[in-house]
């Protein structure tokens, strides 16, 4: 051990120093990837709770978009500026629309969970579709810049403190789910995946199981939707469209369920390559995406993290391999 | 016979026309050690199965300590008081043993839905830790369950399903796919382990001198009925006893 370098402190520090000075590394457009990434990394990191289980959701659009969306009514309906109520707002929805489907969708597996958690997704999408008079249709709905706990954020500094907003509830998601997956839960969760007869056996409820993490799956995109809407200043149906869903799946593959961390590595490079993408072939930008998913599940079926891992493990060995020469 | 702990009343289960476990009545009292044997398709699974609550009944009632559990599911059958393993051992694949162990004890101890706390707390690991050393599996307990052998893979689904502290250990042919020479040994680490007087162990077997050696009392299957019930040497002497 000794002489080898403290590879995780070293990274660590050098991944908060980038992540705490980026507003005044990186130019605005960079930074406004990256502060969409971390918001849709919490809901991307739901999905991979789910994936803990085996469970795919293929509609967490639903709970992108309910978040998104309280945040727009609570403006629109009842004039709330305020940031901290529309994210307690949008939890709050999400996760009694998360507790009511999912007493539903915690009775299945595989391709029927996946498929009827479509279903849902869409369900709401027709609603904000076709109740015009109240969602405004396909042309949405604006959200206003918000107050910030009573304070009023200058116009210049906006992309700052949305940043540092965004960075500040994607740590607390990480700290949940790193929590989460040390805990009993978690563990059952993995086991769920592994082996449902012998988890019954042993005396758990696999319904309960998938329901608590559901539950909390569900919040975390409504805590994404909501963040999102801020970022962006207006939402539309297209939050809960099925390719919306899939798209979050996609990171989520594209990251790997190995860490807790991976969602929000993934949501960022998709964001990048998203963008590099539509600005090199802007009519077949989804080339250039599924290449790279097919890439990175080619080489590294485990996704990003399994890469990030390797590299790591190599870097670990290096100077204990070199000393053996 | 001691106190009577598991008691099955007319016990049938019929599939398609066929009838699996055509009216079995039987009675476990507290530590005994029983054998089931019989042919291939006798209903010796599938008692376990209705026993456990896996299946339903067509017919007849399950008596855990005189309350009716027919029609219970396994979580609630398993939450009494009576664990089982299986033929083939369901174990966690993608866990470490240590990790498997401590997740059933995280359930024992009504904790599975726990999200904050931790799973590998000190005190459960060496409780996780004692038990598998029990089963002579504590020098594994950092491998992958996928990385384990068929003889410690029957021995882990038996220390996980023992690991929940039950009065009625109900074992699906332990010996399975063990070899011949390691059959003594499994059993020998299963009933020690066990051997504490208090829990019940019902084990399904084929090899009749493991049965001979082990079992206090033998019940002989044959088409869905216990066609002879008694010490070893009496039930095994009787008719339809082989496998």
């Amino acid at each position: 051990m000794k002489g080898r370098p403290p590879l995780r402190p070293l990274g660590a520090v050098l991944g908060l120093g980038i992540l705490l000075g980026a507003p005044w590394i990186l130019p605005g457009w960079l930074l406004f990837l990256l502060t969409l990434a971390l918001a849709k990394g919490l809901v991307v990191l739901g999905i991979v709770l789910l994936m803990w289980g085996g469970l795919v959701s293929f509609g967490h659009g639903l709970y992108f978009a309910a978040g998104a969306y309280t945040v727009a009514f609570l403006y629109r309906f009842l004039g709330v500026r305020e940031a901290a109520v529309g994210i307690l707002g949008a939890v709050l929805v999400s996760g009694v629309l998360a507790g009511v489907v999912g007493l539903f969708l915690s009775r299945y597996r595989a391709i029927f969970f996946g498929m009827l958690s479509v279903a849902f997704s869409m369900i709401l999408y027709a609603f904000l579709l076709k109740f015009y008079f109240v969602t405004g249709g396909t042309d949405g709905l604006r959200v206003p810049i918000p107050s910030i706990a009573g304070f009023e954020p200058p116009a210049r500094d906006i992309r700052t403190v949305y940043y540092f907003l965004n960075l500040g509830f994607a740590c607390l998601g990480l700290f949940v789910a790193h929590r989460l997956s040390g805990s009993p839960l978690g563990y059952l969760m993995r086991a769920i995946r592994d082996n449902e007869v012998r988890v019954e056996y042993m005396g758990a409820s696999v319904r309960r199981t998938v329901y608590a993490v559901y539950l909390l799956s569900g919040v975390l995109g409504g805590l994404g939707g909501a963040l999102v809407a801020f970022n962006v200043g207006h939402v539309a149906p297209d939050l809960a469209y099925w390719t919306t869903s899939g798209e979050f799946v996609f990171v989520a593959i594209l990251g790997g369920t190995g860490g807790v961390g991976a969602p929000f590595v993934a949501s960022a490079v998709f964001e990048l390559v998203r963008n590099y993408a539509i600005k090199l072939s802007p009519y077949t930008w989804q080339l250039g995406l599924g290449a790279v998913l097919l890439l990175i599940i080619f080489f590294y079926p485990e996704g990003l993290w399994g890469l990030y891992e390797a590299i790591r493990s190599r870097l670990s060995a290096w100077p204990k391999s070199s000393s053996k020469r | 016979m001691a106190e009577v702990i598991l008691e099955t009343v007319d016990l049938a289960r019929q599939f398609a026309g066929l009838w699996a476990v055509a009216g079995v009545s039987v009675k476990i009292g507290a530590g005994e050690v029983v054998g089931i044997v019989g042919p291939n398709g006798s209903g010796k699974t599938t008692f376990l199965n209705l026993v456990t609550g896996y299946l339903k009944p067509s017919r007849g009632r399950v008596l855990y300590r005189g309350r009716d559990i027919t029609g219970l599911g396994p979580r609630r059958v398993t939450r009494l008081g009576v664990a089982r393993s299986f033929q083939i051992p369901q174990l966690y694949i993608g866990m470490t043993v240590l990790e498997s162990m401590l997740v059933g004890l995280a359930v024992r101890d009504g904790e599975e839905l726990k999200f904050w706390g931790r799973l590998k707390r000190p005190d459960r690991v060496r409780e996780a830790r004692e038990v598998l050393d029990r089963f002579g599996l504590g020098r594994l307990s950092e491998l992958k369950v996928s990385a384990l052998g068929g003889g410690e893979r029957k021995l882990l689904d038996v220390a996980l399903a023992f690991a929940l502290g039950p009065e009625l250990l109900l074992l699906d042919e332990p010996t399975s796919g063990v070899s011949t020479s390691e059959r003594y040994g499994v059993m020998d680490t299963i009933l020690g382990a066990v051997g504490n007087g208090r829990t019940a162990v019902v084990f399904i077997e084929h090899d009749l001198e493991v049965v001979r050696r082990y079992a206090r009392r033998v019940l002989v299957f044959s088409e869905g009925r216990v066609v002879a019930d008694g010490p070893p040497d009496e039930a095994l002497s009787a008719r339809g006893t082989g496998p």
